[in-house]
């Protein structure tokens, strides 16, 4: 029926379109443009459109709401970061083309700092690829490697560019939630919630090219355990799989908490790429850096797609990050060591935020790391029937809701979801903590005024 | 890793001409007129553009809008809008890209399916054919023939010109895009007006996108008028417009770039950011709404950036042209751009057995020869065509004179040296 009237439609449309040609060629008129049928969207693109965080920032953009939604600081980078791109710009050569694959001082930088935690030696050249963030090292690694009809796991919640990527690559996405187990008496962790695997282990199949693996989880907060990657890794060798490692929040790991790189595990540096990101360790989201480490039979496809997309990065970005990895790496046991220092700012920042959400009386899920913590607002049973638009999720309502009466927002962790299981979280909400004093200070005010009302 | 590496995608596209150049240039000691960047910096307005950006809001710092820094889109639609006479939207009818690159690859991935037809006019940019491939397109290619010019005389990139029944005949059904380029990488073509009326007319006649890859639009010398094909009548609503922050304001490093559009193309990029590179860096973007706020104040007064690089690369151009014919090398003047070729055809008959691989075109043993021994690098034409054209093509080298003064005295004590070793 639908095909049916689509070929009528295209008919009709060819018959208008060959009678307005005739007429002009008679008229002696140039031929007018109308909606054509032509100009459509690629395939590839269909039903990608739409995507959280255009609705949501724009919401949040009103100043006199407290933004804890998109998960960008409103600290400052540190001081000598903003002074060496200060210099840098200055510098002539600076303001050109540089390579491709990554700004010589920074690869190399770069394979400095990872050597740390790789057994191998990192080749600057063939082993690393910089990016336009860990944004363009995920769109790289998906575009180079995964194909159409491929299978890739993805572990829900999931950051959400995750799902539209392997769909635009062709490929299926097969989810695995995360499930959480409460222990009584204690506090809901991050820790809690982990893979049931045998269920993990279903996933997989000859067809499964590769996993996307993010630890510290965005938004969860959960650092994936040694014997949890170690479950991974197995079915990873076992079934041939690649894993697409995404650990931009790696120094934001909490007391009691160690990151882990699954590349570092047996047979597994063959089999993964491991991105980072400028953005969340030096607190530089808008410089727009990333990167991708990985055997060079892998980042090879990655830079292909380099330099048939992209071509190379900003270059006096890059030469002042090389340089404030250069400050860091020369003292990484120092307090003073922003990847030390930072998740340190952060933990304090999280346990108030935490203490705010309980005198709420929520239960927010402790992070293990990362900058967002997740809780269930359901049992604040918001009167949410003046939000229109009923079929949205119970956390996106709640969101535009607690924008506009309360103030303050955050992100639904539905959005994190596939269509199928948003229901599973959509209790949930997302609340980013790398906050400044003043922002945090406004939103316990805001916190506290509604404890208040509600008693 | 036992299962099928890369990606289907990439087949075919993983070559990159660039890469062996560039080292060869860096190995050698050479005046590097290989590569299109400019070896001078900046004008002052946009360095200090470009420390304001660093020194101002720390929350510069993170990220913006994903589709375009708002004080950028704002001042790239109220200019273009002038120039185009076309209201443009900054929130729908413009997309800042992480370079013109970038907006290349956005519109290929947008709008080309598996089994579209998209044309081509050669000689091109290198990467229309790979990102062509890389959506599943299959490009199809028109060339631009010059005609014999008289002896003595120089050719002109002007000469250069499509057999519009050539083109009208390159048009099926399946032709989802048409990618022009003007002023043209390598050529230095800036089409006509009649030239862009013809194109247009088959673009409607067709339904066909244009993309217009436009990013040398201020480099025109002799009077030549640079047109935007989004202009003409009927054909804002089915045109792609790109441009360069890094050519406008010699600052490639900054990789800034901008599509315009209709809302109808610029949804499906805007789509293709998102789940690309989603958001540009932020104090790169400052800093060229600053430039163009600069350029807005100033424009077509001898203060403006956009009529001072034009006057100077003019000057430099015409340099270039006179130093090259001293040892041979026949240059196409070009109309506009950053680049002229030249014809090696004399060396090709003098000394047509160079090192090389057996398939290699003489343009590219030629180059490796001229970097190896005469301290100069180009570009051989031949990546600049598809591989059944190259064979028809390898008699031109390119040269970038964008190049500072002192690098063109470098070029010409090269060149006396060369000439001193013609003789017997």
């Amino acid at each position: 029926m639908f095909l049916a009237q689509r070929r009528l439609c295209f008919l009709d449309s060819r018959a208008k379109f060959l009678k307005t040609i005739y007429s002009s060629k008679i008229l002696g008129l140039p031929t007018s443009a109308k909606m054509s049928l032509k100009i459509i969207n690629a395939k590839r693109i269909e039903g990608l459109d739409s995507n959280v965080w255009t609705e949501f920032t724009k919401l949040a953009a009103d100043p006199s709401v407290v933004n804890l939604g998109q998960g960008l600081p409103d600290i400052s980078p540190p001081i000598y970061v903003k002074e060496k791109l200060s210099e840098i710009a200055a510098i002539d050569s600076l303001n050109q083309y540089t390579r491709g694959f990554g700004h010589p001082s920074l690869v190399k930088a770069l394979a400095c700092l990872y050597e740390k935690f790789y057994q191998n030696q990192i080749n600057p050249n063939k082993e690393i690829l910089v990016t336009v963030g860990a944004y363009g090292s995920l769109f790289n690694a998906i575009e180079g490697l995964i194909d159409e009809g491929d299978e890739v796991i993805i572990i829900m919640p999931f950051y959400d560019c995750y799902e539209p990527m392997v769909r635009m690559a062709g490929a299926t996405p097969v989810f695995i939630p995360l499930r959480s187990k409460p222990v009584d008496g204690k506090k809901w962790s991050s820790s809690d919630w982990t893979l049931d695997p045998q269920e993990l282990a279903s996933k997989f199949n000859s067809k499964t090219k590769a996993i996307i693996l993010n630890t510290p989880h965005n938004p969860i907060g959960k650092v994936y355990s040694k014997e949890e990657l170690q479950i991974i890794a197995d079915l990873c060798i076992k079934y041939d799989t690649l894993c697409i490692s995404d650990e931009v929040y790696e120094w934001l790991v909490y007391t009691g908490n160690k990151h882990l790189k699954i590349a570092t595990f047996p047979g597994m540096w063959e089999r993964t790429i491991t991105i980072g990101s400028a953005g969340k360790t030096f607190s530089v989201t808008g410089w727009k850096l990333g990167w991708s480490i990985g055997p060079n039979h892998l980042i090879k496809h990655l830079q292909t797609v380099q330099q048939n997309t992209i071509y190379t990065c900003a270059t006096p970005l890059q030469e002042a990050l090389a340089q404030a990895f250069w400050i860091d790496i020369k003292r990484m046991d120092d307090p003073e060591c922003y990847f030390n220092s930072l998740p340190k700012e952060l933990e304090v920042k999280r346990d108030r935020m935490i203490h705010l959400l309980e005198s709420l009386g929520l239960k927010p899920i402790v992070p293990d790391g990362g900058y967002f913590i997740i809780a269930d607002v359901s049992l604040l049973d918001a009167d949410l029937s003046d939000m229109k638009d009923s079929n949205e999720p119970y956390d996106y309502k709640f969101v535009k809701w607690m924008t506009k009466n309360k103030k303050l927002s955050a992100i639904p962790v539905s959005a994190f979801c596939n269509a199928e299981t948003k229901l599973q979280f959509e209790k949930f909400v997302r609340f980013c903590f790398i906050k400044k004093d003043s922002t945090l200070d406004a939103a316990e005010e805001i916190i506290k005024a509604w404890t208040r009302q509600k008693s | 890793m036992a299962k099928r590496l890369p990606a289907r995608r990439l087949d075919g596209i993983d070559h990159n001409p660039w890469v062996e150049f560039g080292k060869m240039a860096s190995e050698y000691d050479v005046v590097n007129l290989g590569q299109g960047f400019p070896d001078f910096p900046p004008p002052d307005f946009a360095v200090q553009a470009f420390q304001l950006a660093l020194s101002g809001d720390f929350m510069l710092n993170q990220y913006t809008r994903a589709f375009g820094y708002p004080p950028l889109t704002k001042i790239l639609a109220s200019f273009f809008g002038k120039l185009l006479e076309q209201e443009i939207d900054p929130l729908k009818n413009v997309l800042v890209t992480v370079g013109a690159y970038g907006a290349l690859f956005t519109a290929f991935q947008a709008l080309v399916d598996e089994g579209d037809e998209v044309i081509i006019i050669e000689p091109f940019f290198d990467c229309y054919e790979p990102m062509t491939l890389m959506a599943g397109g299959h490009p199809v290619f028109v060339t631009l023939k010059p005609s014999p010019t008289g002896d003595g005389e120089l050719d002109s990139a002007g000469n250069w010109r499509l057999d519009p029944t050539e083109l009208a005949s390159k048009f099926t059904s399946r032709t989802k895009a048409l990618i022009l380029n003007t002023p043209n990488n390598p050529l230095g073509k800036v089409f006509s007006k009649a030239e862009l009326e013809l194109v247009a007319s088959l673009c409607q006649q067709h339904d066909v996108i244009c993309i217009s890859d436009e990013v040398y639009q201020w480099l025109v010398y002799d009077g030549h008028q640079h047109v935007s094909i989004a202009s003409l009548p009927g054909m804002w609503e089915r045109t792609l417009t790109i441009g360069s922050a890094g050519k406008s304001f010699s600052a490639t490093g900054w990789k800034v770039g901008w599509a315009l559009g209709p809302d109808s193309l610029m949804k499906h990029l805007r789509t293709v950011q998102q789940n690309s590179v989603y958001h540009c860096p932020t104090q790169g973007q400052a800093a060229v709404a600053q430039s163009f706020q600069h350029e807005q104040l100033h424009f077509g007064q001898p203060s403006s950036y956009f009529v001072q690089l034009p006057q100077a690369m003019w000057r430099s151009r015409d340099h270039m042209v006179r130093s090259l014919q001293s040892v041979g090398l026949r240059p196409v003047v070009p109309q506009g751009s950053y680049f002229l070729i030249a014809d090696i055809s004399d060396f090709k008959s003098k000394m047509p057995d160079l090192p090389g691989d057996v398939d290699e075109p003489y343009d590219k043993r030629f180059v490796k020869w001229m970097i190896r021994n005469k301290g100069l690098a180009g570009i051989p034409v031949s990546i600049f065509y598809s591989r059944p054209h190259q064979k028809h093509f390898d008699h031109y080298v390119r040269f970038c004179f964008v190049k500072d003064e002192s690098t063109l005295q470098a070029l010409d004590e090269k060149l006396q040296k060369w000439k001193d070793e013609l003789r017997p």
